[in-house]
């Protein structure tokens, strides 16, 4: 079988690409992080539309802010330990609360900074992001998805948060699957437990149903690329089939996917929701996927926190 | 008179010892960031051995003075002085960044000496001030230091920081910013210029110093002058090559955060023994 890794950032620097020739609306703003996170493609392409204000995150906010307002659709990146880290004032009070079409892609999400350590990975993006009201947060699981889901983002007004991974990621979808922000993904259909992840977990997702599989357990397995708005209907109607919920996440678990998926179920379809994720402690460095292991964010983990689900029925 | 006991030549040697061990952890660890580690190597040098009142054996003496890394990216030159101080063994280094070592990324609190874990740009000035502040109070009269990049000085909190320093009359504290010219994306004047720097400083009411950051007799008398000033904080402006010491890296932006491999490092530390 052929596995084709792809990167993310590429996949943005693409879409940036792509969505630049057409809307000249678009506008890029960089951080000092542009050469790494290959918006710098984008700037050399079309200099009078990007903007490098240096290492100042705040302020970067705060210019798309103004940008969005005389009509230009800022799309806004560096790394995700530092927007949204260093600014949630400048997100909460300069872009959500006016409801302002500021695309936020930040990259090297997660623990995929490896070994630069705690201080650059993040765990508490995500959490922080769904908190806000009229704030979008998606985090895509490939490439193609990641082109997906920006350029529908263009169609959909208000701010967005998207999380994008710095790891190389085994490619799921095609360029013609339809991947819309706000709906879930059903990759395989099961019907003793359902498994819901969202970016990089959602490759050890599908292996974990493989595995599962070959014990007799059929898993069906969602890509949750959206937290906010939650595709509750698509869960709960995998809840009412299999009764029983593991969520995969590579964040804190407290307010991320698995805290999303429990609120819409404990209020419409209470089942039990296991969730596999950052249990409230920072990263530390080490090689990604040393860390993936360390930290429980594995197709094992998964799988032992479905059988554990499936067996005490 | 003073300046005749300066022990130039332990000084120089350290600086050759520290500048091989940056390059052999990089290219060990295989990620790291080089270019800010070997600009800043003088800088660290004359203050762990010859200027700061501290004692490897009781990295929590109270009395110590303080060095913020501000700029915690050049984890590598801060961990190799440590260990060179006799902080922890220097056979460490090459743990750098590995998964259960003590040397993070950044500067960590699981490492002796280091006082606070800078890595998130544009902190380390408030947090030395807040340490400089509390010095006043207990009337201790440890000094506070914190290594800033010149990239660094694109955050707005750096300025915050500076106005409060002068405001608080912390003339215990002495800021040195690494003017190397090179942040992430290029050259600092192309990316957010900052120029005139040194004016920039007195604008906000700082004494002002600007020294070759190569050349320890200045580095060493400037940090003298303003351990001498009263009343007022004390910035040096120190002018660097990022990647000093190794030809291919100096002015190349590229150096910033990335290793060199072994064999190179193993031929560039040989030379540099020699010389
Ligand atoms: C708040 C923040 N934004 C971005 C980064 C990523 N980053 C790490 S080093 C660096 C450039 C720093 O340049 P400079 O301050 O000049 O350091 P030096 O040249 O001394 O290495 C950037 C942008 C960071 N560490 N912190
Ligand atoms: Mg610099």
């Amino acid at each position: 079988m052929l596995v084709q890794m792809s990167s993310m950032r590429d996949a943005y620097a693409q879409a940036l690409l792509d969505l630049g020739s057409k809307d000249f609306r678009i506008v890029v703003l960089g951080a000092d992080t542009s050469v790494s996170i290959k918006t710098s493609l984008f700037a050399d392409r079309y200099p009078d539309r990007f903007f490098n204000v240096g290492i100042a995150e705040a302020n970067m906010i705060g210019i798309a802010a103004g940008l969005a307002l005389a009509g230009k659709i800022p799309f806004v990146s560096t790394y995700s330990a530092f927007v949204p880290g260093k600014c949630l004032d400048q997100i909460r009070n300069a872009i959500a609360y006016p409801n302002l079409d500021v695309k936020i892609v930040s990259s090297h999400g997660g623990l995929t900074v490896g070994p630069d350590g705690a201080s650059h990975q993040t765990v508490e993006d995500v959490a922080a992001m769904r908190a806000i009201p009229r704030m979008h947060v998606v985090v895509p699981a490939d490439a193609n998805s990641t082109i997906a889901l920006i350029s529908h983002s263009l169609m959909l007004s208000g701010p967005f948060y998207f999380r994008l991974s710095r790891a190389n990621v085994t490619e799921i979808y095609t360029p013609t699957d339809e991947i819309r922000v706000g709906t879930a993904n059903i990759l395989k259909e099961g019907s003793d437990v359902t498994i819901i992840a969202t970016g990089v977990m959602v490759n050890e997702a599908l292996e974990a149903g493989r595995l599962l599989s070959r014990e007799g357990v059929s898993a069906e397995i969602i890509d949750s690329h959206t937290l906010k708005p939650l595709d509750s209907e698509t869960i709960l109607k995998s809840a009412r089939k299999t009764g029983a919920i593991v969520t995969a996440e590579e964040q804190t678990i407290i307010g991320g996917l698995g805290s999303a998926v429990s609120e819409t179920v404990c209020e419409s379809y209470p089942v039990p929701v296991s969730k596999v994720g950052i249990r409230d402690t920072f990263g530390e460095s080490g090689e990604h996927k040393e860390l993936l292991v360390k930290y429980g964010l594995t197709p094992q983990e998964i799988v032992k926190a479905s059988k554990k689900l499936v067996g005490s029925r | 008179m003073e300046q005749e006991q300066i022990p130039t030549g332990m000084l120089l040697q350290k600086a050759v010892k520290i500048r091989t061990d940056i390059l052999e952890m990089v290219a060990e660890a295989k990620s790291g960031h080089p270019g800010g580690s070997l600009s800043a190597v003088e800088i660290l040098v004359s203050l762990f051995f010859y200027k700061m009142r501290h004692d490897p054996k009781l990295p929590d003496w109270p009395d110590r003075d303080r060095f913020v890394l501000s700029k915690g990216h050049a984890a590598p030159v801060l961990f190799a002085t440590l260990a060179e101080s006799g902080y922890f063994p220097v056979s460490e280094l090459k743990t750098l960044r590995k998964l259960n070592s003590r040397l993070q990324g950044h500067p960590d609190f699981r490492v002796p000496g280091v006082e606070f874990p800078g890595g998130s740009l544009g902190i380390g000035l408030s947090a030395a001030i807040g340490m400089a502040l509390a010095a006043k109070l207990d009337k201790n009269d440890y000094r506070v230091y914190a290594l800033l990049g010149d990239g660094e000085m694109d955050e707005g909190e750096t300025w915050e920081a500076a106005m409060a320093a002068s405001k608080f009359k912390l003339d215990n504290l002495t800021a040195i910013v690494d003017r190397n010219g090179i942040q992430q994306d290029g050259l600092t004047e192309q990316i957010m210029p900052i120029e005139p720097l040194g004016y920039k400083w007195k604008a906000f009411n700082w004494h002002v110093l600007e020294v070759d950051g190569f050349d320890l007799r200045q580095v060493i008398e400037a940090l003298e002058k303003a351990e001498n000033m009263r009343n007022r904080p004390t910035v040096i402006i120190a002018h660097t090559v990022k990647g000093k010491g190794v030809s291919f890296m100096e002015w190349d932006p590229a150096y910033h955060g990335k290793a060199p491999d072994k064999d190179t490092v193993r031929k560039l530390v040989e030379h540099m023994r020699l010389e």
